[in-house]
């Protein structure tokens, strides 16, 4: 397929037309050739690269599956996600993760990246086969037990040690169980006044302490999921300044809601690790935007409603994000006038793909280049009305006014995406 | 008085509350009459919805209930979760589906009585009997009447400007301290918290009048009309809230020495039921200014009165 998206944004502000002819841009300038598509006033970006999603296949596909998640994350403008390995069976073998790549490929909307598990069934005491999953077809290179820590410090110490033997990154749920058993929400006034039982900062804060040192003695690769409060982010900061090879990430969610919601008692907010207060959300977005966090990760959670229609403390910790992550990057980092798109599109696409050692993701838009690619209309006002094409429904931002919207996605050179409506679907 | 439903103390205006005494009052006087009875919610189906046992908090729910002619039907519910069971959801619509019309709810999750409540489970009115370490309005309301008949000799109308009150103990999970907490202040009362520190969240403290960790350093520092002791569950020894049950008695029980520092006049409150030797012994639980068996008979007269008022009858019975 060729065809060119004329007169349209680059994030640095160009205006310019973009020809694609098969999986490559061919030219970016004033060229076109085949079909026109009229990208005036939109925006274009690298495409959105996810390393941290839940797409709940094998074993949970009645929260979501492969196919079901790679539609929602196309509609979110995502070419590449990467799922968890809290599966069933656990993704920490080369058999699943293979089978889950292959589930991707399946369905065709963006690159499926698996993560493997660091220890065995997620038990956090022995080390899974990392390195035959990174041999596998589906080249793991990120590992991580997420919806759970690797609280004992020398499986962590051993993990990150081991990974160095192909450059992977060991990607940690930063949460110490001891301190946080029955945890339901934030520690501090409000847990204390819902009578919820609290998950203190200083539970994700002290792992977040400990690896960065456990990094700094292996000389290995750490990235830190979910980052949620403001001592965290010190704590990376000044890791970072150490040179620790520290990388973080940031969800939508932590970006923009806060533990007041729980005052609701609707299990739609609840979260892990949980929605915090208005500073930490505050320091968050400074963090992005400073660059002490790198990226933004959705942590898309898809669950049934039979796991959020009841009492709050039986509910499932998650919620979505593919398709409103960018709209919630745009609000914080553009819209505020704080930050720029090209900030946007490093913490969305640029920065998620070096961290994960993906060629073909969240390339420079040149020629030569493979076409991953998002246009979006940041002029756009949108009310979120339902949990969009995940099979779950869990969304918090129902009712909310978001802006900016994914107009077209391209996945190596197709369209996912096209006027706002999945592929083969218009 | 319109009232729908009953999940939180603050659901009360000082109005509101001043009213259910009142209401409450009337209906002590119903409750020492040969015919306990009154036609109130006569047709009216009461589910006691328990997933928690608790026959004290029970039974003077169904004895208000039936003395307002509720027919009553008690389910005791076992599990919370999907996995355990059935849901709330789906137990409280098959509840609604046998046109129930008011369900007092006993759970142990924070928060459920306000998830019924919020949700189009069910259509008719909720009242929280206690949820998980979160709430136990009508706890607070016995409590305030206790205190108002005790101290006021409940004059109709009046409220609880002025009195001191401590509340002693397990602050954290206890939703006894939680509900009496905003009461108590809604009706003017000054209330203190005292416990020890892993046991008193600082967010409470900042709500209270005082707060101490140290039980005779608030007896020295301040006059109680009432101190209000909370049970004391062994099982948070074992999550290190505290040492032993030796030291806890020692450091935060109510005994005769310590009751003996304070002023003559001090009412000694429990919610029930009481650890004898641990957060209270017994010279001060069987006192004279005891009021734990009045808190019980009180309760079945404020329960009776928020049903009354949540059946919205508004006729001067």
């Amino acid at each position: 397929m060729s065809f060119t998206l004329t007169n349209v944004t680059l994030a640095d502000g160009r205006k310019v037309n973009v020809a694609i002819d098969g999986d490559r841009i061919t030219s970016v300038g004033h060229e076109q050739h085949g079909e026109l598509v009229d990208c005036d006033g939109l925006v274009l970006l690298s495409g959105f690269v996810d390393v941290h999603t839940h797409l709940r296949q094998p074993g949970y596909e009645q929260s979501e599956t492969v196919l079901t998640g790679s539609m929602a994350a196309a509609l979110g403008g995502y070419t590449a996600v990467h799922p968890m390995a809290n599966t069933m069976p656990v993704a920490d073998n080369a058999g699943v993760v293979e089978q889950i790549q292959r589930l991707g490929e399946d369905a065709g909307l963006v690159e499926v990246q698996p993560i493997g598990a660091v220890t065995l069934g997620l038990g956090g005491e022995q080390l899974a086969e990392l390195g035959s999953m990174n041999a596998s077809r589906a080249k793991v290179t990120i590992f991580s037990d997420d919806g759970k820590c690797v609280s004992d410090a020398l499986v962590m110490r051993r993990a990150l040690a081991y990974v160095k033997t192909f450059n992977g990154v060991i990607a940690q749920h930063a949460q110490e169980p001891r301190l946080t058993q029955n945890a339901q929400m934030n520690e501090g006034a409000v847990s204390a006044e819902l009578g919820l039982a609290g998950w203190p900062a200083v539970a994700e804060e002290s792992i977040i302490a400990r690896d960065i040192m456990l990094a700094e003695l292996t000389e290995s690769r750490l990235h830190v999921c979910h980052v949620s409060t403001a001592g965290s982010v010190e704590q990376i900061r000044l890791g970072k300044a150490r040179g620790v090879r520290v990388t973080a990430e940031v969800t939508p969610h932590h970006l923009l809601l806060t533990e007041e919601l729980a005052r609701t008692y609707d299990p739609v907010y609840k979260v892990n690790p949980p929605l915090r207060t208005a500073s930490d959300v505050e320091a968050l977005r400074e963090a992005l935007i400073d660059g002490t966090i790198d990226v933004i990760g959705t942590d898309h959670a898809p669950h049934p409603d039979e796991l959020k229609s009841c009492e709050w403390s039986s509910a499932a910790f998650g919620m979505l994000g593919l398709e409103t992550a960018a709209s919630i990057a745009q609000l914080v980092l553009v819209d505020s006038g704080k930050s720029t798109w090209v900030r946007l599109e490093e913490v969305l696409s640029k920065v998620p793909a070096v961290i994960s050692g993906l060629k073909s993701q969240g390339q420079t838009i040149s020629a030569g280049s493979v076409a991953n690619l998002v246009v979006i209309d940041p002029s756009v006002k949108r009310t979120i009305i339902d949990g969009g094409a995940s099979k779950s429904n869990n969304q918090p931002y129902v009712g909310m006014e978001l802006p900016g919207q994914v107009i077209h996605t391209i996945f190596n050179g197709k369209f996912t995406v096209r006027d706002g409506v999945l592929a083969g679907k218009a | 008085m319109k009232l729908k439903h009953l999940v939180s103390a603050s659901d009360l205006s000082h109005a509101q509350a001043i009213a259910l005494l009142d209401t409450t009052a009337e209906m002590a006087v119903v409750s020492q009459r040969d015919v306990k009875k009154l036609p109130a919610l006569r047709g009216k189906t009461v589910v006691n919805l328990f997933y928690e046992d608790s026959t004290r908090t029970r039974v003077s729910f169904e004895v208000a209930e039936k003395r307002l002619s509720a027919d009553v039907v008690n389910v005791s519910a076992k599990g919370s979760s999907v996995s355990k069971g059935e849901s709330l959801k789906d137990t409280v619509q098959t509840l609604a589906a046998i046109s129930a019309d008011i369900i007092v709810m006993r759970h142990s999750a924070s928060g459920a009585a306000h998830t019924l409540a919020e949700s189009d489970w069910f259509e008719g009115s909720v009242v929280n009997a206690g949820d998980g370490t979160h709430e136990h309005p009508t706890q607070a309301l016995l409590d305030a009447y206790t205190l108002r008949s005790r101290l006021f000799g409940n004059k109709s109308g009046s409220d609880l400007s002025g009195l001191n009150v401590a509340i002693v103990g397990d602050i954290a999970h206890s939703r006894v301290a939680r509900s009496n907490l905003i009461l108590l202040k809604t009706l003017g009362a000054n209330v203190h918290l005292i416990g020890p520190p892993t046991l008193l969240p600082g967010a409470l403290s900042a709500k209270a009048s005082s707060a101490n960790y140290s039980f005779d350093h608030a007896i020295e520092s301040q006059h109680f009309d009432a101190v209000m002791m909370l049970r004391i569950q062994s099982e948070r020894m074992n999550a290190a809230f505290f040492p032993s049950e030796a030291e806890y008695s020692r450091l935060w029980g109510l005994n005769r020495e310590r009751f003996a520092r304070m002023g003559k006049e001090t009412l000694i409150m429990h919610p029930g039921p009481m650890n004898r030797g641990l957060e209270i012994d017994s010279f001060c639980a069987d006192h004279p200014n005891s009021t734990v068996l009045d808190q019980v008979q009180n309760g079945v007269s404020a329960r009776m009165a928020v049903l009354y008022h949540l059946a919205g009858t508004d006729r001067n019975d």
